[in-house]
């Protein structure tokens, strides 16, 4: 055991028998991160600070709802929808209930169509608030996150309003809503329109103009626009890189050709950009729903499903008071519906980017096939190779500006 | 442009490996046979006028009743023209090699992993084919229809108990 001991005689250290500068160090980045804000994991080499690759693992919460799909009747595939993205389950939703409309050609009435738009605008508010205010935590700022997640809380209120859950919501059926907003959720929307701007201009100033922040953000992981549909990005990310692709204008479902409203994009696609594309989405939510607000005054009152009895599930009371209703109800719980023998593709704007559904339909009681088109799981794939060179606390940054939700990467 | 000139065009280059036509939800939808899937994405990619720049999605879907029982799926996107077009290339089972996308669209990858962990295919020249979301220890492909979810056992799920 005879080990040279070297002094250190100037400020340069020197290790004699196995200079650890020599070698990288692999560092598992997951799959229970605090950084990493979902279940996934990274195994990273780095050297010093800097990453020198990169090897992604997901699948760490797979719970096969493609294959679930294939044994379940459309109305219970809804709630599996919710838990893959579960900061905007509601967008899920409805475009599953779309889907399904899409395929049954069903006409929907413009109150409901008005209705979904304020949910689903809701929902992007409180995607946006977490990935925003989560940026901000893991660049340092508490404060920010915490002023917007009060908000949460209060959009999580008007959920609790219209279907009884808060994070899993379930909202609507195939045709319409389960029930009318009642006059508290319509109060509650009222409520957080006129307190959110304040809110958000808020959280705005605390960030925007911040020259730590900005030194944190401006320029890292910059992404070319060539280089984002060579990854089929799409959503927030692919605006920020400058490209205005949102499917709301490209190819508008649910009445979103009527609204006016615009579609922020960046133009560097580095993380100061995707902060700012969603925090401008937000106010464009927020007008959205306003424009909604007023389109439904001039809608007849009361109409919250279409009238389209083999699919809509009638309510309750009907069904044990009525004999239709109790007929078209047992059909529909047994499966005993009519349903066109045809595939189907389906797209909504997703609070991370397009979110399809392709289904293959043959007239069975069950979806033939389902498949879930997730963004969270597309736009992730990118990560792994802009991470390396970069330093570690920028790839964490990186990281949370994707947006990656656990749910929708592994379905 | 729309659909119709665009399902000419692209007839008239790929005449005997293309057929296509427009469903009744407005989208182009086609089978094309494995030998030629590459050069027509690559052409409607890279054609100044098509322009489908946009790989949607790439998945399979298994029909455990047709000769050729497998059949990979691409959804692409004319972004200019607002098309969504998608293409199908039926496969056999003891056969299921496919030219790997990656080689058009980096953004590919990933989807082909999930492809090839599900249901098996084989996407020839794909970088980095392995598993994605399931173990790597597992050895079947789990979205293929012979695998049933539930218990097999179970009669009261049964399709003639519902009258069909």
């Amino acid at each position: 055991m005879s080990k040279t001991i070297t002094r250190i005689t100037s400020n340069q250290p020197v290790f004699k028998d196995s200079d650890p500068q020599d070698s990288l160090v692999t560092l598992n980045l997951g799959p229970t991160h605090p950084a990493t804000h979902g279940v996934f994991q990274n195994v990273l080499q780095i050297d010093g600070e800097r990453i020198v690759s990169c090897v992604s693992t997901i699948g760490y919460i797979h719970r096969a709802f493609e294959k679930i799909a294939e044994h379940r009747p459309f109305y219970q595939i809804t709630p599996l929808t919710d838990r893959m993205n579960y900061c905007s389950s509601p967008i899920n939703n409805m475009g599953w209930h779309m889907t399904v409309e899409k395929l049954l050609g069903i006409e929907i009435p413009k109150r409901v169509q008005y209705m979904r738009v304020i949910i689903m605008e809701l929902a992007r508010i409180t995607d946006h608030i977490i990935c925003n205010g989560i940026l901000g935590v893991d660049t340092g700022a508490f404060s920010g996150f915490l002023y917007l997640m009060q908000e949460r809380e209060a959009i999580y209120e008007i959920y609790e309003e219209i279907c009884g859950a808060r994070l899993t919501t379930n909202i609507g059926r195939i045709g319409g809503f389960e029930r009318d907003f009642n006059d508290v959720a319509w109060a509650k929307i009222r409520a957080f329109l006129d307190r959110f701007p304040r809110v958000l201009k808020e959280f705005e100033d605390l960030f925007v103009r911040n020259r730590i922040f900005i030194e944190r953000t401006s320029g890292v992981a910059a992404v070319t626009p060539e280089q984002a549909i060579d990854y089929s990005w799409s959503g927030p990310l692919l605006r920020a890189t400058g490209i205005d692709y949102d499917i709301r204008v490209q190819d508008p479902y649910c009445s979103y050709e009527e609204f006016d409203f615009e579609v922020p994009v960046g133009t560097n696609g580095d993380v100061y950009d995707r902060f700012m594309v969603r925090n401008e989405e937000m106010w464009q939510s927020m007008r959205i729903i306003e424009q909604a607000l007023q389109k439904i005054e001039k809608e007849p009152k009361g109409v919250f499903y279409a009238d389209v009895p083999g699919f809509y599930l009638p309510p309750k009371e009907q069904v044990y008071n009525n004999m239709e209703a109790l007929i078209y109800h047992f059909k529909l719980v047994m499966g005993e519906v009519e349903t066109p023998k045809t595939e189907v593709y389906h797209a909504v704007e997703g609070a991370n980017g397009e979110l399809g559904f392709y289904l293959i339909n043959d007239g069975g009681r069950t979806p033939y096939r389902l498949h879930f088109r997730r963004p969270s799981l597309i736009n992730y794939q990118m990560f792994a190779h802009m991470s390396e060179g970069m330093v570690l606390a920028d790839a964490i940054i990186n990281m949370s500006s994707l947006n990656v939700i656990a749910g929708e990467l592994d379905a | 442009m729309d659909k119709a000139t665009v399902i000419a065009k692209l007839s008239e280059k790929f005449a005997d490996a293309l057929s296509l036509q427009e469903d009744e939800h407005g989208e182009i939808t086609g089978s094309v046979n494995r030998e030629q899937i590459m050069d027509v994405l690559r052409f409607a990619k890279e054609d100044k006028e098509l322009q489908f720049i946009f790989l949607t999605d790439i998945t399979a879907v298994h029909y455990p009743d047709q000769q050729k029982d497998f059949a990979v799926v691409y959804h692409v996107h004319s972004w200019v023209h607002k098309i969504r077009m998608r293409l199908k290339v039926f496969l056999e089972k003891s056969d299921l090699n496919i030219p790997s996308a990656t080689a058009l669209w980096n953004g590919a990858n990933w989807m082909e992993r999930e492809t090839y962990d599900f249901f098996g295919v084989n996407f020839k020249g794909h970088p980095d084919l392995r598993r994605i979301l399931n173990m790597d220890s597992m050895e079947v492909f789990p979205m293929r229809k012979e695998y049933p979810l539930e218990d097999p056992n179970r009669v009261d799920k049964e399709d003639k108990y519902f009258g069909r």
